[in-house]
């Protein structure tokens, strides 16, 4: 903003004014350093086991894949990849339905008891699934969804977060389209899928992605609900298995960069829908 | 607007008789179910069905379990009333664990929202390469915790560690009691400061420009501009970012139990209150105390979110 005017004045390269050379060499270093840990672990992960624990030194002195190749050949890392995709992608597709449905429902209709059931969803924003660890346990126990892809996934579908920001959204969306499906003799589930949704995609994949990188990450609540192996998702395999055996760090690093690229690459592609994303969602709770 | 919608949908429903003039015995039927089915209950219906059953009865369950004496296989359970309580006030580990959690929230809440704030300021005024601020600030908030917790250990490992050899220290950051959990305070920064960041982001891009231009025409250098247009802007989503930080630090967990390999640090110096409450459930097997301290920790966590309730609605009273 400082700069629009000098830059009309001064011609088009004239956005490198000294304050500005000054700005960018401080931003380059803070990225620098907030990227460094993630170059270190590519780095690591491409030593020999031997040299990863040298003195330590950026650039390896021979590059091996072996690190990488070896979470193929042997050990439970593809299940727990294909584990953790089934699970969040589950668990993405039945929060969108789920939370979609009921936000329009609060936003839209009238029924008795919708105050009740609004407040009570809104009192969910406040506390993380790890407050109620453990008699979520004792019921997804007493439900015999233990150590099962079912007692996985349903526990994490019922964010009240992401309802509360589709509530908001409905309520911002003008009604006229609406009211003229409704005279048109439209059911309102119906308008709901034909009209609401298709006018709704910032939203939804804001929601969605969110829901996806919760899950993708999620922790706590596998690592409760399971220890079998087969089971297991990438950051709860890598937490407790990988551990377990010793640490080689080239191959603990290659794991975790195999469980964090997913996303990476994701957001390198989607960047701006993300941020837009934290900032709509960010910005629904004020 | 409540009311236009209930308006619309009697208005939706005359539509129904004029098809049913014509109709058979099965359309009829098939219409009173379609319009059943318009009941807005129905749209809420599936989240409840998942949110009663996984928040609000393990909510009430463990309130029932923090006065019983429960075990993880659920037999011979007994009432024993307070008792749990009781036992939770005068466990010098509560405290501990709490004061462990309570450390680690004072340490990192002020920490992200400067340093949040800061590189938002310099994302934001930077006229270039903005997505590359943007993607390598945000970044590690895309990894799972035991990635975040792994790549720590890994750096500051006394020997050969990345952290002691840059600095040029030696210090043995994960097995002594005065940095461990500043090491866990670290990684976390690292790993979590991004999402502040792009909500102050956002903030930033969403105050008027008309203000700035204004306070330009009036005279005002850089530093005034600051001080009285983006701070006060800023103020809503200090707020936001200070009570989302604070909520979730006292219920910390992953990052810090992982770069401790499941233990509590050197001299249990990193044991937080989450963490007590599942070794007591999981492996003390002792259900009905872990629901009484995760019962505890429900309040405290519940006393900061009215705090922030009752906050925003003085404040809002006070500029009225």
């Amino acid at each position: 903003m400082t700069s629009t005017t000098p830059r009309a004045v001064r011609g088009p390269r004239s956005t490198w004014t000294p304050a500005q050379i000054a700005l960018t060499a401080i931003a380059a270093a803070l990225s620098l350093l907030w990227i460094a840990p993630l170059f270190w672990a590519l780095s690591t992960s491409l030593k020999t086991s031997t040299e990863s624990v040298a003195s330590p030194h950026w650039i390896p002195d021979h590059v091996t894949w072996d690190s990488w190749k070896g979470i193929f050949d042997a050990g439970n890392i593809p299940d727990w990849f294909v584990n953790s995709v089934v699970v969040s992608v589950c668990v993405t597709f039945v929060v969108l339905l789920v939370a979609s449905l009921a936000g329009y429902g609060f936003a839209r209709t009238e029924f008795r008891g919708k105050g009740v059931l609004l407040s009570l969803t809104m009192a969910g924003l406040m506390f993380s699934p790890a407050i109620l660890g453990v008699p979520l346990f004792t019921t997804v126990q007493s439900l015999g969804m233990v150590d099962t892809y079912w007692g996985m996934i349903l526990p994490q579908c019922a964010p009240a977060a992401m309802v509360y920001i589709l509530y908001k959204f409905f309520q911002s969306l003008p009604k006229e389209l609406e009211e003229a499906a409704f005279i048109d003799g439209a059911g309102r589930w119906r308008i709901f899928f034909t009209i609401v949704l298709p006018l709704s995609k910032p939203a939804l994949s804001a929601v969605g992605i969110f829901t996806f990188i919760a899950s993708w990450n999620n922790f706590l609540w596998p690592y409760m609900v399971t220890n079998n192996p087969d089971l297991m998702t990438m950051p709860n395999g890598i937490a407790t298995v990988q551990n377990a055996f010793g640490i080689v760090w080239p191959q603990l690093m290659a794991g975790g960069l195999i469980a964090g690229l997913p996303l990476i690459i994701v957001f390198v592609f989607f960047q701006s829908q993300i941020v837009r994303g934290v900032a709509h969602t960010g910005l629904a709770g004020q | 607007m409540s009311s236009t919608a209930s308006t619309a949908s009697t208005t939706a429903v005359p539509a129904a008789p004029r098809v049913a003039r014509t109709a058979t015995g099965t359309d009829t039927l098939r219409l009173r179910w379609g319009r059943r089915l318009q009941h807005g209950g129905w749209f809420v219906t599936p989240f409840f069905v998942l949110y009663g059953l996984f928040v609000l009865v393990p909510i009430v369950r463990g309130l029932y379990l923090s006065f019983t004496d429960a075990n993880i296989s659920g037999d011979h359970t007994s009432f024993i009333g307070l008792d749990n309580y009781r036992e939770a006030l005068q466990d010098d580990l509560v405290w501990q664990s709490l004061w462990h959690s309570v450390k680690f929230t004072l340490w990192v809440v002020p920490l992200i929202v400067v340093l949040a704030l800061l590189m938002a300021l310099i994302a934001h005024h930077t006229v270039h390469f903005k997505w590359l601020w943007r993607f390598c600030f945000f970044a590690p908030f895309l990894l799972p915790s035991a990635v975040v917790a792994n790549l720590w250990y890994w750096l500051f490992q006394p020997v050969n560690g990345l952290v002691n050899h840059t600095l040029g220290l030696d210090t043995p950051w994960l097995t002594q009691k005065s940095t461990a959990l500043l090491a866990s305070v670290i990684a976390t920064l690292w790993w979590t400061v991004g999402f502040s960041f792009l909500l102050y982001l956002a903030a930033l891009q969403n105050i008027p420009q008309h203000l700035y231009e204004a306070a330009e025409l009036d005279g005002a250098n850089a530093f005034q501009r600051m001080i009285h247009i983006t701070v006060p802007n800023l103020r809503n989503i200090t707020g936001l970012v200070v009570a989302l930080q604070i909520l979730a630090s006292l219920q910390v967990y992953d990052q810090v139990v992982i770069m401790f390999q499941f233990g509590s640090g050197p001299e249990s110096s990193t044991r937080t209150f989450v963490q007590y409450m599942i070794e007591q459930g999981f492996t003390s097997y002792r259900v009905g105390y872990a629901s009484a301290i995760s019962m505890i920790l429900f309040i405290i966590v519940a006393a900061v979110a009215l705090a922030r309730m009752w906050l925003l609605r003085t404040r809002e009273e006070a500029t009225r």
